[in-house]
């Protein structure tokens, strides 16, 4: 757990913009000041949504820090002067966003670690799209391929995730009545992003977001009364170790993201293996060696230990890799050249082979 | 890309849908605030909900109010009209006949769960629901997941009590919208300890778990919906937003194992676990009862067991029409004995792995296969 200096995170969890995240997070800061805790609002996005703009009212605000980029002008959150300022918790808005040209960190929820470290408590807002395991799904179903994304670690870490809902249908009649939206801007929504089914999804997804969170927050999960005892003797059973096999395909950032998922659920360890030729990477063009450097980058954001080893024949080396470090299930995308080889050179593990999704447009 | 799948329902199917449909729609709308324990709020969000209707000029009354309600809650309470209770002895029901002569638009109901004295008419507070609905009256109400009949035996686990009324789980589910009221835990225990007169002592994790089931709840109740509106529009896709595992049988396959693994994994992602068995002909007696063995496991995990006709020798093919349409998302298949396949002119597994198109395939070693370096 965390030392007791560090504050804490909680997240509110929606699965959709108007749903009402940063209402009901500002709700519980005027109830907080209420009951004479210091917070301010250290970033907030207003939107143009009056009932929203209403709720930060009496609540100390601390000013945007100005960043001059090659002429242009950018606000975003002061993350030093909220530091600086150190209240008991602090209102930061949009937990995925990404922080303009020339801030010191990329992402705000770098600058929220930042200030969880120096003791403030944080309240901030998410939505489900953009947890990152989660992005072929949600792409899967929307067709939307989101880019501010933060990594699944981050989201466990919070001490609280709390879930707001409200139906699709009741956020559809928000749009419409423009609540959320200027009423241009939500008619666009509702032809694009903002169908039901696409909701419902979205919201499913979330749901099942918010329980697994409590369910990892508890500590001994042999203790879970909702397992059939059938199932809770097995649970303890077996300890899965996960290896995912690195190529330059583009599907591999899925088969990472899919991997980090289910060793999540599974409560398994992750580790990644890129086989080259040579150290040199020569078989390689320049693109596909940036391709594996990215997979591996991105294996590091999502907490996955990527290993590089050397040897003419991937499949025969990725088998016996896994052998010698007890892995007991190896994840490849489909797309693999040697996927097939691999399934059967290593007949005495479990093989996942992880095709990409296929979107059919509705 | 842009290939739309549309699945054809015979013209039976089709009109027993469209007079389902017409039921439906000429029934009132009902909407559920589902609270995970006492105190959660979920009151306080019904009535914000018709005060928030009546803003918007709907006409809202009140057909049940729960009397130990909170001051904020009784404050609420005097903006609107609320429909005189029935006596029945010295307990209070709703007056069925006096709402439906009021025809409102919206009737708010609070605390779904309760029974009526034996002489009412209806015996449960939620058949005076059905009975609102049923002539085009919306119904708002509210509920704790420990009134859920089938989340009962759940909830006793984890709290050691049990709740003496309930409604059948199949009633939530036939709401047209379902909330979740969530609170932190914490929060919530720490209100209890604070308030006077808190029903409920319960520790901070007990209210987790209760927290977690009644989020899977109203996922589940999301999900059915999801797939209401997809089958009605003739969508076959799979979004896949629970995972649904299917474990493929055959008497030679390490089938125990793939069972094991893929419960636990059902368990962990709160998804579905399937088992297939693709019928096959000239087994030997002893093979029949390993694959009679193998399902009978599949149950008692909890698994939704199907036995399907082979497809012209092609038992692959049948399982993948198999998984696409139970919208599955994970297939286990265990690796059949080289010698099985080698006259054959296609491997099964490699088969599959290129046909299972939007699915993980998980492959699992042949029970028979010898461990570490041996094939290294």
């Amino acid at each position: 757990m965390e030392s007791a200096h560090k504050g804490k995170l909680k997240i509110f969890l929606g699965y959709a913009a108007g749903v009402g995240k940063t209402y009901q997070m500002l709700t519980e800061a005027q109830e907080l000041k209420l009951q004479g805790v210091d917070v301010v609002i250290g970033y907030f996005e207003p939107h143009g949504r009056a009932e929203t703009i209403a709720q930060t009212a009496g609540l100390e605000l601390v000013p945007r820090r100005v960043y001059d980029h090659r002429g242009s002008r950018f606000e975003d959150m002061d993350t030093v002067a909220v530091i600086t300022r150190h209240p008991q918790v602090a209102v930061v808005d949009e937990f995925a966003h990404t922080n303009v040209p020339g801030a010191e960190r990329l992402k705000r929820w770098q600058d929220v670690m930042a200030i969880l470290d120096a003791g403030i408590d944080v309240l901030t807002s998410l939505n489900i799209q953009h947890i990152e395991s989660l992005n072929d799904q949600v792409w899967h179903v929307t067709g939307i391929r989101v880019r501010e994304t933060v990594p699944d670690w981050v989201v466990q870490e919070a001490d609280e995730v709390v879930m707001v809902d409200v139906t699709p249908r009741a956020l559809l009649h928000r749009l419409e009545r423009g609540v959320v939206y200027s009423h241009e801007k939500a008619q666009k929504a509702l032809e694009n992003f903002f169908t039901e089914s696409n909701l419902t999804a979205l919201r499913e997804l979330a749901l099942r977001q918010a329980a697994h969170q409590l369910e990892e927050r508890r500590e001994d999960l042999r203790l879970r009364p909702l397992y059939p005892t059938a199932v809770r003797a097995l649970d303890s059973q077996r300890q899965e170790s996960i290896l995912i096999w690195i190529t330059p395909h583009p599907s591999t950032a899925m088969l990472i993201r899919r991997g980090r998922r289910v060793a999540d659920y599974l409560n398994s360890s992750c580790t990644a293996l890129f086989v080259a030729r040579d150290a040199a990477m020569s078989e390689l063009s320049p693109e596909a060696r940036a391709a594996v450097d990215r997979h591996l980058n991105f294996c590091r954001n999502l907490r996955i230990q990527p290993e590089v080893i050397e040897s003419p024949e991937p499949a025969k080396a990725v088998s016996a890799w896994a052998r010698d470090h007890g892995i007991t299930q190896i994840f490849v995308t489909r797309d693999a050249p040697e996927a097939q080889k691999l399934v059967h050179l290593a007949r005495d593990m479990q093989v996942t082979i992880v095709a990409e999704r296929v979107r059919h447009v509705t | 890309m842009a290939s739309k799948e549309f699945c054809r329902p015979d013209p039976e199917e089709l009109l027993r849908q469209i007079t389902a449909q017409e039921a439906h729609e000429a029934h009132g709308r009902l909407k559920i605030f589902l609270g995970y324990a006492p105190r959660v709020g979920k009151s306080l969000r019904m009535f914000d909900e018709g005060r928030r209707r009546k803003k918007r000029g709907q006409d809202v009354v009140i057909g049940a109010i729960q009397i130990k309600g909170s001051t904020d809650i009784a404050s609420m309470i005097r903006e609107f009209e609320v429909i005189p209770p029935l006596r029945v002895g010295d307990v209070d029901t709703i007056d069925v006949e006096a709402i439906l002569r009021r025809a409102p638009h919206v009737c708010l109901v609070d605390e779904l769960a309760r029974d009526n004295p034996p002489g009412s008419r209806y015996a449960h507070r939620w058949q005076e629901v059905e009975a609102i609905r049923a002539l085009g009256v919306n119904v708002v109400g509210a509920i704790n997941l420990q009134h859920i009949c089938e989340q009962q035996d759940a909830v006793e686990r984890i709290t050691n009590r049990r709740s003496a009324s309930s409604v059948p789980q199949s009633f939530i589910q036939s709401a047209d919208e379902i909330v979740i009221v969530d609170v932190p835990a914490e929060i919530l225990a720490q209100h209890t300890l604070t308030q006077h007169g808190g029903t409920s002592n319960l520790t901070p994790a007990q209210l987790s778990e209760l927290r977690e089931l009644a989020l899977l709840l109203a996922a589940q109740v999301v999900e059915q919906q999801l797939q209401h509106y997809m089958d009605s529009h003739g969508i076959l896709q799979s979004w896949g937003t629970q995972e649904r595992i299917l474990v493929c049988i055959t008497p030679r396959s390490s089938a125990r194992e793939m069972l094991e693994s893929g419960a636990r994994a059902a368990q962990r992602f709160h998804g579905q676990l399937l088992a297939v068995y693709v019928k096959q002909d000239g087994l030997t007696r002893e093979a029949e009862e390993a694959v009679e063995e193998n399902l009978e496991f599949a149950r008692k995990l909890g698994a939704e067991v199907h036995v399907i006709e082979g497809n012209n020798q092609d038992p692959i093919a049948a399982i993948i029409r198999f998984a696409r349409e139970q919208r599955v998302t994970q297939v286990f298949v265990g690796h059949t004995q080289q010698s099985a396949w080698k006259f054959w002119s296609q491997n099964p597994v490699d088969k599959l792995i290129r046909e299972a198109e939007g699915m993980d395939v998980r492959i699992f070693p042949h029970a028979g296969v010898l461990k570490n370096s041996q094939l290294a």
